[in-house]
This record gives structure tokens, sequence and C-alpha cells, in this order.
């Protein structure tokens, strides 16, 4: 035992020997929620807009302004003719033209009805739909100035509540999504080169036939890692607590328990790719590759899981950040307790040990 | 010349003698490629719902058949019961709760005004917007219909309105994966440009063999060169053979010219290359080589408009982006393969790109004669 503190402590030294490494180990975080809290949202602002007005009457004009003056909609370009859509587009900033027919004003008083035409640069279709429906409600709204309200019969109102985050921030969804992120690289990538490292160097022969066994040696190697994510953890939750304000109604013991857990997963995938590679390019492109956009993309911390076909919903299961963000959301915001949780912390669980028999076993095959 | 030849021979030799590395460059992206272009979809279709009808009427039943048969929802279960249809909610069973109150037709009629309640799980903003948006459209829509129904008002004796209409241009089925699949290969050849680059040189470091390097006839230049030009016929490979994927499995368009694509590729790739030289200039391990570039690229990739337009981000972050090349990249191959952006059209990225190019692999080789 006294061998393996010692053992560990030299293990530490070594992580903290490393200023620079340090320093981006524990800034990393601080940035990238700060970075994606503000930066990353759903909302769309000032989004670059053309106007072909052929009218050019006071309607039309008022029109134009009520879009600008919405925040949402900047004018970059009046086009003068059709022929000027293509090249606007093509420029690549336009995301909407909007076309005014000639006699706009005219025809709305005269003929009741004034067709505006709204074209939208659809090869990036989500914000071609948000565009379209901003674009249509600010339009809906002149309207309705321009008539004044009309007191319509068997009107159906709805009643709208958004139930766990009701100002519908977007951050809540990142915290978690970059802490999984965060621990997965730290648990999972460090550990499996530090340990790649060894096997590369031609050191880990030599720590073999000291009189530490080979599990130990190991567990050496990764307890620092596992110290290290749990303050980043810690770090990440106090700053989304402060700066965004992401409540934390459950049990916080139950909450930091789940963080270690999912920090030994991550920990236990990370000595599986080292047990199975040599070189510490190897092991870093197999994380980078199998774990890094698998965990942006298949857990449901981008795009959500029930959007996907599938068979990818059914291969989204066997990714351990997706049970953690799970339970990170249903924790932090819903206040779950270990009861409603249950299910994707056994999953966890089972994954962590399924994960280390496995790489124990190859440990054991490849260095005896 | 020929010594930057023999320099590429050996490079090439030691990357594919490594038995491992030929699946993760060659196999791995293009099973990346796959699979994520399914993944990254932001179409919210089959949204669960949880009905709480109380009413049971004509009215509440059309307006239930018409949410459902949308092509949006999915009904999760339907209940008269508003906990049960609460507890959904709280077990992510239920995306959405819509609640019809008792005497919902007589009260419209009689009073011509009714209140649904709507609930939506909104842990996930961008999603609850959509749910609710496209729910309170197909409500607004079956009212319009009643309204028509009932007092057999038709459109013509409407009011004065503004009649818009919409069209989606450039990609009229709103094909997700036309718009994923150029901002993924972007994302493949960035790992192998940046990452291994950088790790090829400093392993040359950790190893010790950069000293008996140094010692040998080889200028620096062309061991530079020797090391990274592989990476770059390799991304340039990558990038061929994920196009080729990308039209063979998802039909991609390639609107504009596959030389532009190239061309921009080829100067982009300089671009990683030379952070991954600068990263290697000032790390000692492959591991604080990995981490650092790993810090950049996640920065770089998110804030790239590839998965949440540019559009949507905040002034000062929007600035940030024109010191991203990825963002850079991602927008000419998008405008290029989608909407045939042409010469005049991408210039001044390829300018920009060019100029990125020069700046840091000025700094990056200065930085490497300081060090090594």
């Amino acid at each position: 035992m006294r061998q393996f503190i010692v053992f560990v402590r030299k293990e530490f030294y070594h992580i903290f020997r490393d200023k620079r490494t340090l320093l981006i180990l524990f800034g990393m975080p601080v940035i990238l929620i700060v970075l994606f809290g503000f930066a990353i949202t759903n909302e769309i602002h000032h989004v670059q807009i053309a106007v072909l007005d052929n009218a050019r009457d006071t309607y039309s004009q008022q029109m134009i302004h009520k879009m600008t003056s919405s925040g949402y909609f900047t004018v970059r370009q009046n086009l003068r003719s059709a022929d000027e859509i293509e090249p606007a587009f093509h420029k690549g900033d336009i995301k909407l033209v909007v076309v005014i027919p000639d006699h706009f004003g005219d025809k709305f008083y005269h003929q009741k009805k004034a067709p505006v035409q709204l074209l939208a640069d659809a090869s990036d279709p989500n914000t071609a739909t948000t565009v379209i429906n901003y674009a249509t409600v600010i339009i809906a709204q002149y309207q309705q100035e321009l008539t004044g309200r009309i007191e319509l019969p068997l009107t159906i109102n709805t009643e709208v509540r958004m139930e766990y985050n009701p100002s519908l921030k977007s951050v809540f969804l990142f915290v978690p999504g970059v802490m999984t992120l965060i621990l997965m690289l730290v648990s999972a990538m460090m550990t499996s080169i530090t340990i790649t490292r060894e096997k590369e160097l031609g050191t880990m022969e030599i720590l073999l036939v000291s009189p530490l066994r080979p599990v130990l040696i190991i567990a050496g190697k990764v307890v620092p890692y596992i110290v290290l994510s749990f303050i980043i953890a810690c770090i990440i939750l106090v700053m989304g607590f402060f700066i965004f304000g992401m409540p934390i109604k459950g049990n916080l013991l139950l909450l930091l328990g789940e963080c270690g857990l999912f920090g030994l997963t991550a920990l236990s995938l990370g000595i599986l790719i080292s047990s199975i590679t040599n070189s510490q390019q190897t092991a870093m492109m197999i994380s980078m590759m199998g774990l890094l956009l698998p965990t942006i993309l298949l857990s449901g911390f981008v795009f959500p899981v029930e959007s996907m076909p599938r068979p990818l919903q059914i291969i989204s299961n066997i990714i351990p950040a997706k049970w953690f963000i799970i339970i990170l959301k249903d924790v932090m915001l819903k206040g779950a307790g270990l009861r409603q949780i249950f299910l994707p912390t056994v999953i966890l669980g089972g994954m962590t040990l399924f994960f280390l028999v496995l790489s124990v076993r190859n440990f054991k095959t490849r260095l005896s | 010349m020929r010594t930057i030849f023999f320099i590429l021979q050996k490079e090439f030799l030691q990357i594919f003698r490594n038995r491992a590395m030929l699946p993760i460059i060659f196999v791995v992206p293009v099973v990346q490629l796959l699979i994520l272009s399914f993944a990254a979809n932001y179409e919210i279709k089959n949204l669960s719902v949880d009905i709480v009808d109380q009413d049971n009427s004509t009215w509440s039943r059309q307006l239930r058949d018409k949410l459902l048969s949308s092509g949006y929802f999915s009904l999760n279960r339907q209940t008269f019961n508003p906990k049960e249809a609460y507890e959904d909610l709280e077990a992510n069973k239920a995306d959405l709760v819509l609640t019809i109150p008792r005497h919902f037709e007589r009260d419209l009629v009689r009073e011509d005004e009714v209140k649904v309640q709507m609930l939506v799980n909104a842990i996930n903003g961008s999603k609850a917007g959509l749910a609710n948006g496209y729910a309170a459209s197909i409500i607004n829509s079956f009212n319009r219909q009643i309204r028509l129904d009932w007092l057999a008002m038709d459109e013509d004796n409407s009011p004065e309105h503004i009649a818009v209409s919409s069209r989606y241009w450039y990609n009229p089925d709103m094909n997700y994966k036309f718009f994923m699949v150029p901002g993924i290969l972007v994302v493949l050849v960035t790992l192998i440009g940046a990452f291994l680059s950088g790790m090829n040189i400093v392993k040359e470091k950790e190893m010790g063999t950069i000293e008996q390097l140094n010692v040998t006839p080889i200028r620096k230049h062309h061991f530079i060169i020797g090391k990274l030009l592989p990476f770059w016929i390799i991304a340039l490979f990558e990038l061929s053979f994920g196009l080729i994927v990308g039209k063979l499995v998802f039909n991609i368009p390639m609107v504009g010219s596959i030389g532009y694509v190239f061309l921009f590729a080829a100067i982009y790739l300089v671009v990683m290359l030379g952070m991954g030289l600068l990263v290697s200039t000032f790390t000692e391990t492959q591991q604080q080589s990995m981490f650092i570039t790993w810090f950049f690229m996640i920065i770089f990739i998110l804030m790239s408009g590839l998965f949440t337009p540019i559009e949507s981000m905040p002034g000062w972050a929007q600035q940030l982006t024109l010191a991203n090349p990825i963002a850079y990249f991602v927008k000419v191959i998008r405008m290029v393969m989608l909407k045939g952006s042409g010469w005049a059209d991408i210039r001044y990225y390829l300018g920009m790109m060019l100029v990125f190019a020069v700046v840091i692999n000025s700094i990056a080789v200065w930085n490497y004669r300081k060090t090594v």
C-alpha cells in the first residue's frame, strides 16, 4: 500500500510539473463554458437579408422598417431586379430575400390581398425555417397594425408553459454537454495516452518488473486523473450555477457522486483504449475518432436523439455520454432523486465494469 | 528536391508501417461520415405527446386527430388525468402535454373563446421552441378551419391581408444531410491535418530522434516539408474519398466547381498543418501537443457554424469567427457545393486563407528555428 501511495504521488508530480498542460486543463473548462454559454444560442439576431422592393411606397418601406427594427434582420442589399437574387445568395451572407410586388399599398387596400414572397437560402434548412418563421410573424404583426385588431369569434387560445427551462436557455443544455466532453477528454484521452506513452518509451516494461502488481500500476496512473476530472467537474458546476443560473434542484451529493461515476466510466474507456494500442498516435486517434465526435453528436448534446433515425437511436445507447447527460439534466433541472435516475446510473456502472474487466484481461495477455 | 523526396518516402513508410494507422486514416472517417451525417439532424419528428382530453367532444377529438396526423407528433398516452401526463413529462416519456379542458366545445360556441393548455419539456430549448411552434400552428389552422365551417366564412370575404408565400432555394426538400455532410468532411480533413502533423513532429522530439536528424545534412525546411507534406496529401485524398462517399450514399449535390473545393482545401490544409507545426514548436510531448490542439479545435469546430449557425451568435462571437479557419472552409464548401458560388464569391475567403497560411507558417517556422 505504501508503495502504491508513493507511486501515485510520483504520477501527481509528473502532471503538476507540466505547467502548460495544467493551465490548459483548468483554463479550458472556464473558457469553454463562458464561450458556449454566451456564444451558442439558437436564437437568431441580425440575419442579413436582401430586399427587392418593386413598390417603394410608404407601406413597403414601413414593412421593411418593421423587420429591421425587430433586431432579427439587417438589410444588407437593396436589389433592383429579380436577376440580382441569385448572385446575392451566391455571396453567402444573405439568408433571405424579401420580394415586394409593385403597388404594394394599393393592392393591400383595394384588392385586399398583397402578396409578399420570402425566398430563403435553404442550404441551411434550419436557419431557413427559423428565418421564414420570424419574418412571417413580423409581417403578420404589421398587417394587424394596418387593419387594427380584429376580434374573431370562436378563438382557441393556447396557454403555453415551458417546464424546467422557462426562458429556453440553451446554456442549460451546454453546461451538461461541455462537462461531459471535458470529462471524456481528461479521463479517457489523457489516461489512454499516458499509459501508451509508457509503452512507447519502453518504460512500461520497467514498471512491470517493479514489485507493484500491474493492476496497481494502472490504478496508480489513473488516480491523479480521477482527482483532476472531479475538480474540473466541480468548477463547471460552480460556473454553471453562478454565471448562468443553471439550477441544481436535486441533491448535490448525488450529483457529485454521478460525476465521479462518469469520470470512472471515461477512465475505464481510456484504459481499454490503451490496452489495445502501442503508440500514442493511435491511442489519440482512437479517442478522437471514437470518442470525441460520437460524444458530441450521438449523445443528445447538440442534436436531439429523438430526431435521429431508429438505428442511430439504438446505437446512441452505447454512448456513455448519453446517459450522463440525461442524469445531469434530470438532477439539475428536474430535481430527480436516485430513484428516477436509477436506470442510467446502473447502465453507466455496468459499462464501467465491463470496460475494466475487458481491459484488465487484455493487459494480462499482452504483458505477461 | 531529391532530399525532400527521400524524406517523404521515409515518412510515408513510417506512417503506414503502423498498422493501426491505416484503418484510422481511411476507414474510420468514412464510417463517421456515414453515421454522423444521419445523426446531425435538427429536423424534429415524432415528438411524443400526451393528450389530456377532458372534454371528449367532436371538436376536441378533431383537434387531437389533427395534431397526430401532422407527422410531427406521435401519441404517447391519452388520459383524463393531468397528473399522469405530468409524470410522463417528468420521466421524459412525453415532450409535450396538451390539455383540453372540460366544456371545450360548449365554451367555444357560447363564449367565443376557450383556452387549451400546453406543457412543453423545455430542457432542450431549441427543441421545445420547435415543438411549441408546430403545435401552435396546428391549433391555429384547426381554429381557422372550425371558424370557416361554423360561420361559413371564406377567404375572399376576409379583411385586407398580406399574403406571405415562402420558397426554399437550393435545398427545397430541406435535406439536412446536404448541409451536414460537407461540414463533417471539413472536420475530418481538419483532424488529420492539425493533429497528426503536430504530433508527428513532437514524436521525434519525445523519442530524441530529432537530435539525430539535426546533425544530418538535412536542411530544416526539408525536414518540415517532409513532415507536413504527407499529411497534406493524405488529407486531400481523404477529402476526395469523402466527396465520393457523399455523392454515392447521400447524393450530395455538387452545383459549383469541384476544383474550387480542392483549391480551397489545399490552402486551408496549409493553414492547419502550420497550426500543427506551431503547436509542435512549443510542446515537448505528444500528450501536450494533442491536448493543446484539442482545446483549440473544439472551440474552432463548435464556433464554425457547423452545428449552430454563426448568425445566431452574439456580435462579439461573430467577430471571433473571423479568425477561425474552419468557419471559412465550412462556409465555402457549402457555398460551392450547394449553391454553385463561383470565383467572384469565394475569392475573398481564399485571400483570407492565404493570409492565414502565410502568417501562421511564418510564425511556426520562426518559432521552430528558435526552439530546436
